[in-house]
């Protein structure tokens, strides 16, 4: 790189770079079918941009010209490559004869990349921390180290994941497609299961490095656009709604100390209303399409929140039945322990402390704290103090978080103050 | 961000390679290196006399003390090294994984402690 390039042309090359990297790296893995071979054509084909924009100007359809700039360099290096690996001339010849594929370059095609990329990241052979690192770098452009440092990970072992990922890819000989119609569904629920990871890892983070963790949500959300905008399926719809609605509490949710503030307790009036109203569409239109499934559900049980503008007029009928819908769609312990706290707002504390302990006498949740803090939550209500401060005192027994101790050490002391 | 990739080998299995062996690993190192400068990846490449070259240095108590070879006996030896611009870690294991030399020894990739750069993830290459 002799000559400087002026500063608009720099500037338009960033600029391509932030909009369509992902795109031209999408559509090289399909074309030369290898992540390391695709990375390093486009970075081939930027430095290549960046000398020849600002000598013959910049291309009328840059994310094009990148392709095909990244592949002929590919196609190049492997030739000059061949003179130490024989096998490899062979695959250069190949390569290029397809070359008159890669010309009808549509948005569809692109489109199609950018989920087939989406897919292999995702795939089932990777684990999930995996899938979840290579979602990150691959589709959303993170870096290795900014991937460490929002997981407070070190930089060598999500390296490390990274490494291993692409060498099974490779070994497994994992296809670069969008999966068939039949494999659809449960490949589907994989992508939304490691985009509603990376949300909640933004999510639960509650103090210290919150800032940088946040991106994490933002990121998911950002991926949960992007799928929904190549996939319009119903619970990509009710994934996104769920983040939003999640994400619209997050000045809420948490004090200025970093206390955790629950549902009930947050100043409403800075829940974030466009994203309320953004999940809110949503939600109707999953339902609308009549294939309701777990994240939809979800979502329209946050939206019912969403709508109260003061916690006693929450619609508890309608959250209950929402959750009996959640308990057809997908039962789980949980969501029965979520239930109960809806039956017993609807219908008072015993209710629901009844529900709650049909769920611990079979033992599934007898080491999840939030289980005990319901439970204590309802004796409280009913005045079994001693009850109460057991269940509390159980709870933070299984407890680690620190905001959520500090929660349960309050109400704690406040029973005891009662009494 | 940059990174230092210290080439590490036994400078035994190199001694004991013919002149004509030796030429060409340079040869493909030198070209790769070519390579990477076009790319903006490169910065600062070296080769390192071997170990018999090497002294270690101290000042203890405003007294400079002078060792033969190198500050470490291990088995294998700093033979050379690159600087090098890369997007990130992983990038940076790339290009370390493509230099000749690992299919002999192997290569350290260290980061360069610098204060982050805002947008530098951005940046598709750097100047050089």
């Amino acid at each position: 790189m002799s000559e400087r390039p002026t500063k608009p042309v720099r500037e338009v090359v960033e600029e391509v770079y932030r909009t369509e990297s992902r795109r031209v790296l999408a559509t090289l893995i399909r074309l030369l079918g290898d992540f390391d071979a695709a990375e390093e054509a486009l970075h081939e084909a930027f430095a290549v941009a960046v000398e020849q924009w600002t000598r013959d100007g910049i291309p009328a359809n840059p994310r094009a010209w990148l392709v095909s700039t990244g592949r002929f360099k590919a196609i190049d290096r492997m030739r000059r490559r061949s003179r130490f690996d024989a096998s490899l001339a062979e695959l250069a010849t190949q390569m290029e004869s397809s070359i008159d594929d890669a010309q009808e370059n549509t948005d569809e095609s692109i489109d199609d990349d950018r989920l087939r990329l989406i897919f292999t990241c995702c795939h089932p052979a990777l684990s999930s921390e995996a899938q979840v690192a290579m979602t990150l770098r691959e589709v959303c452009g993170l870096t290795t180290e900014e991937i460490a440092r929002s997981f407070l990970s070190s930089p060598p072992t999500i390296a490390q994941r990274i490494v291993r990922a692409k060498a099974k890819i490779r070994k497994a000989r994992i296809p670069y497609e969008v999966p068939s119609e039949t494999a659809l569904p449960d490949r589907l629920d994989a992508v939304l299961r490691v985009i509603y990871l990376v949300f909640n890892e933004g999510y639960s983070a509650s103090s210290g490095e919150s800032l940088t963790r946040h991106d994490l949500s933002a990121e998911a959300i950002r991926l949960g656009r992007l799928l929904l905008e190549l996939l319009p399926d119903a619970e990509a719809m009710g994934l996104l709604a769920l983040m939003l609605l999640h994400d619209s509490r997050r000045a809420a949710r948490i004090s200025g100390t970093g206390e955790l503030f629950l549902l009930e307790d947050q100043d409403r009036s800075l829940w974030n209303r466009d994203q309320i109203a953004e999940g809110g569409k949503l939600v109707e239109q999953a339902f609308a399409s009549r294939q309701v499934g777990s994240y939809t559900i979800q979502a329209a049980i946050s939206g019912v929140h969403s709508q109260a503008t003061h916690p006693t007029e929450t619609d508890w009928v309608q959250i209950v039945s929402l959750y009996d819908l959640l308990m057809q769609a997908s039962p789980s312990p949980i969501v029965e322990l979520n239930r109960a706290v809806a039956v017993a707002m609807r219908d008072g504390p015993l209710a629901g402390l009844n529900l709650i302990d049909s769920v611990l006498r079979r033992g599934e949740l007898s080491n999840y704290h939030l289980a005990h803090a319901a439970r204590a939550d309802f004796c409280r209500r009913l005045g079994q103090t001693a009850e109460a401060e057991a269940a509390y005192e159980r709870a933070l027994g299984l407890t680690q978080q620190k905001p959520e101790r500090r929660f349960l050490e309050q109400r704690l002391a406040g029973l005891q103050d009662h009494s | 961000m940059k990174y230092l990739l210290f080439c590490c080998h036994e400078e035994k299995k190199l001694d004991s390679m013919s002149k004509s062996e030796c030429d060409a690993l340079m040869n493909e190192t030198w070209a790769y290196c070519e390579k990477l400068k076009k790319s903006g990846h490169l910065i600062v490449a070296e080769p390192l006399e071997p170990i018999q070259m090497a002294v270690t240095v101290r000042a203890r108590n405003g007294n400079v003390s002078v060792t033969d070879g190198p500050f470490a006996e291990t088995k294998e030896q700093i033979g050379g090294f690159f600087l090098i611009n890369a997007i990130d870690l992983n990038e940076a294991i790339q290009v370390a994984s493509k230099f000749p030399s690992v299919r002999l020894g192997t290569m350290e990739v260290r980061p360069v402690a610098e204060p982050e750069r805002p947008g530098a993830k951005t940046e598709p290459c750097q100047d050089v």
